[in-house]
């Protein structure tokens, strides 16, 4: 898994490529923790290039958001493909994330 | 007549060969013609986490411990078995619910959840609490 990151405006995009698992959840959660320690609060992870996710990757998705919510702040998700979809649907975390169809949605909602 | 193929690894606690052992499985799961979802969803993941669960707590995160998957694939059914050198564990005692309100956010608790929920059985092998077998009906 590669990430790529563009601040757009105040919202910080993180585009992922490839899979979020347990051998590579680290490189996202360091990457959003050292850009919130930079002053970052909204932050959008586009999942248009992501296959799946395994319990570690959706772990550190609920540990980033709750630590932005706690700052005031809120990641929220876009571009999820139906077996994304379907895992957050599984989990029930659905009701913890606003996903949004595209990345400008996800922007749009901030 | 329904042939079955076999595929054995012995890969060290290394977290990083998960996902090209992963691609293996499910490479010979579309030879032998699995549904789209199941080929996309149920096999990556509950074998992602089976291995994972192996490295992590079973083989306590110890590089020089092995974790060995072998798994048949035939037009019927997937089984896999995960073998890692811990000392073992009660799996029918590992039940918490990540879907209830007071789990939702925690970080980690949802690795057993989804093998259960993306596989048809998942069972520990009589007699070998160190060893999971996953069971996966071809639809």
């Amino acid at each position: 898994m590669t990430l790529d990151a563009n601040l757009h405006g105040d919202v910080l995009v993180i585009a992922l490529h490839g899979q979020l698992i347990v051998g590579n959840r680290q490189a996202l959660k360091q990457r959003v923790l050292d850009d919130i320690e930079a002053g970052t609060r909204k932050v959008v992870v586009d999942f248009g290039n992501t296959g799946y996710i395994d319990s570690s990757g959706l772990g550190v998705l609920v540990s980033l958001a709750k630590r932005l919510r706690e700052l005031g702040g809120d990641l929220r998700l876009a571009n999820l493909n139906a077996d994304l979809r379907t895992l957050f649907e599984l989990t029930k975390l659905d009701s913890l994330f606003q996903i949004a169809d595209s990345r400008e949605q996800a922007l749009a909602s901030f | 007549m329904v042939s079955t193929s076999a595929l054995d690894f012995r890969i060290p606690s290394d977290l990083a060969q998960i996902e090209a052992i992963v691609a293996q499985v499910v490479h010979r799961c579309r030879e032998c013609r699995f549904d789209a979802r199941q080929l996309s969803l149920n096999v990556p993941v509950a074998l992602t986490e089976a291995i994972a669960n192996a490295m992590l707590r079973g083989n306590g995160e110890d590089a020089a411990k092995e974790v060995r998957i072998r798994a048949e694939v035939s037009e019927a059914r997937l089984v896999v078995e995960v073998e890692d050198e811990g000392q073992g564990f009660d799996l029918d005692a590992c039940c918490d619910d990540p879907t209830t309100p007071e789990n939702l956010e925690r970080e980690d608790g949802r690795g057993l959840f989804l093998m259960r929920t993306l596989m048809d059985e998942v069972v520990q092998v009589e007699g070998s609490s160190n060893v999971v077998r996953l069971t996966l009906r071809r639809r």
